[in-house]
């Protein structure tokens, strides 16, 4: 991608107008791109240099301007007791903060993992033709399009221990023998967090994944009749390798908005320590409990981990930056 | 042999109709449950129920009445709205640019700006207050106008950067040999041709304006400059044994209808949209 980036322009000889006509255009280009970068270094580049400044000095809510510089005393900081034992600070000596990694990492695992396999099945099922396809698209779109704090409200009633429709179902059903306090109960609040995301986002891996499906061109399949290859053979041999490619987009695409998960599980499950997540728990600190540089220490860690993926994001979508010819 | 193959072909059959009613089952249900409980009222609303028994408004009447809720609402148009127009205009220009014009850089600028749409907010969270505070817009709605530009300015160049490096030369060519400059072949000839891009880009924009929840929450602090995610989040009673449930779903029917309207109203065109530039609403 840089290479493209460093490609001579013009690498045929070009007659003299013509490149007098590419100049001005490439000066026309210039100034229609400097606003949007204006706009992008005063709300993105300012403000991420500046949360990161924040990480290594003692700022706080009320005195952002008269922060002192402290290094990496955030992050982690020690001090050797007279007894001879050393004491760890800071955030990565942090028990709470492991924890909402933790929580993190495993929210991001498994909410990503369930919404590639029921996002492939709904694929598949969009991808025959049957009678009803458009309604059924069209039901997909719902949970998409409900804003997110809706559905934590929505599945949040839904899911109360005491009036709740699940708890109801489950009992009628027999599936549950007592009542389950689902989102305040430390045990089930992650699950409850996970079927409510799953629900929510299962549509848009189902939609990226049909896309790549439907570039699969329908004679080899065809062809696979003919040779009397079994569906499910084929779908491991044919499909999946296929569409790998729309599918790993996807989901690092979803691995990264899971990692920054913030407002289903601020909603849904509000203080639990076993739902916490890393972006909850860095608003909290900056906004709530006035631990301004911790909060900013910790998203700026947070921003490192996405950073990492976001690379890996783009070397393994090999996505496009040529543009058209010109 | 004929026989059982039929069977078997029914079985099939039976099965993927099955599956097809249960993932649409599980689609619709929560959001027909919320307008069921919207519709409750009294002690009804403890009483689970899986079809309507008795219709009253009486929640919907209250949410309109008491609390900032319809000034929410108007501030949540006001934000998402002023952030697309602003967003897409910006936006126009700069694709352009990306699409048609090849020059030094494109490629690093091109990422940088993917970038940018992967950024968790946390990361910027800080330092905005900070600008947003020097600016003197906090607790008002320029200041959600103002951060939710990190998140639809990426989104629009982008998807309509992919639009436009489709658009076929020819036209471009015709318009430059008549001597069109870069600034008229925007307006006069690609405008005309980008109307569904706009739509779906600025639709798209404009539903992940109106769900913002971590930067609603952070920079406005009053019922009154609130929009309705946070509005919707901070309903509540005196405990939480008080929460009050009807009132709750009543006004997550009400911002949730007319998005699930345009949605299906321009379905096609959003699933385009979305698997073009691959955004989670």
């Amino acid at each position: 991608m840089a290479t493209d980036a460093m490609a001579p322009v013009g690498t045929a000889a070009t007659p003299k107008i013509r490149s007098e006509l590419m100049l001005q255009r490439v000066r026309a280009a210039r100034w229609f791109l400097v606003p949007m970068m204006i706009a992008l270094a005063i709300v993105a580049g300012w403000p991420l240099t500046r949360s990161i400044w924040f990480s290594f000095t003692d700022a706080t809510l009320n005195d952002l301007y008269g922060a002192e510089w402290v290094g990496f005393g955030n992050y982690l900081r020690w001090q050797v007791l007279e007894s001879g034992t050393v004491r760890y600070r800071g955030v990565l000596a942090d028990p709470d903060w492991w924890n909402a990694v933790w929580n993190t990492v495993r929210f991001a695992f498994w909410s990503v993992l369930w919404e590639t396999v029921l996002g492939m099945i709904v694929a598949l099922v969009l991808n025959a033709e049957f009678r009803g396809r458009g309604i059924v698209r069209a039901a997909i779109l719902i949970p998409w399009a409900i804003p997110t704090i809706v559905s934590a409200r929505m599945w949040g009633w839904m899911l109360n221990d005491q009036f709740g429709i699940i708890n109801d179902l489950g009992m009628k059903l027999g599936l549950l023998s007592a009542p389950v306090a689902w989102t305040a109960s430390a045990d089930t609040a992650m699950t409850a967090v996970l079927i409510v995301d799953i629900w929510k986002t299962t549509p848009f891996m189902a939609l990226l994944i049909l896309a790549g499906l439907q570039m699969i061109p329908k004679d080899i399949y065809e062809a696979a009749d003919i040779d009397g290859v079994h569906p499910v053979k084929q779908f491991f041999r044919i499909t999946l390798p296929l569409v790998r490619p729309a599918l790993m987009v996807a989901i690092i695409f979803r691995v990264l908005d899971a990692l920054r998960i913030f407002d289903l599980i601020y909603v849904l499950t509000p203080n639990s320590r076993s739902t916490k997540t890393m972006s909850v728990l860095a608003q909290e600190n900056l906004f709530q409990f006035n631990n301004f540089a911790e909060g900013s220490t910790q998203s700026t860690l947070l921003f490192l981990l996405i950073a990492i993926f976001t690379i890996l994001y783009i070397w393994i979508g090999k996505v496009n930056f040529e543009g058209g010819d010109r | 042999m004929g026989a059982t193959f039929d069977y078997w072909k029914l079985t099939k059959t039976v099965l993927f109709y099955a599956l097809v009613l249960v993932i649409v089952v599980v689609s619709v249900f929560p959001f027909y449950y919320a307008i069921l409980t919207s519709l409750k009222s009294g002690t009804d609303l403890f009483r689970v129920t899986y079809w309507p028994t008795s219709i009253s408004f009486d929640n919907f009447r209250q949410v309109f009445s008491q609390g900032a809720f319809p000034r929410n609402l108007l501030n949540s148009v006001f934000v998402a709205s002023v952030t697309v127009i602003l967003a897409l205009f910006l936006a126009v220009t700069a694709s352009f640019a990306l699409s048609r014009v090849r020059f030094r850089g494109r490629g690093l600028l091109l990422m940088t700006i993917l970038a940018v749409s992967m950024f968790p907010q946390i990361a910027v969270l800080a330092g905005l207050f900070e600008v947003i505070r020097f600016l003197g817009i906090y607790n008002t709605p320029w200041a959600l106008i103002f951060a939710y530009t990190i998140f639809t300015l990426p989104f629009t160049v982008w998807v309509l950067t992919t639009f436009m490096r489709d658009l076929p030369v020819e036209i471009e060519e015709a318009a430059i040999v008549d001597g069109a400059t870069p600034w008229v072949i925007i307006t006069q000839v690609f405008m005309p041709l980008m109307w569904p891009a706009l739509v779906t880009t600025g639709l798209l924009a404009f539903i992940a304006a109106w769900n913002e929840f971590l930067f609603a929450l952070t920079f406005t602090v009053s019922n009154e400059t609130r929009t309705v995610p946070v509005a919707i989040a901070l309903l509540s009673g005196g405990s939480q044994y008080e929460i009050p449930w009807g009132i709750i779903m009543a006004a997550s029917v009400v911002v949730t209808v007319p998005l699930v309207a345009l949605v299906l109203v321009f379905q096609r065109k959003i699933v385009s949209g979305l698997t073009a530039g691959g955004v989670k609403g």
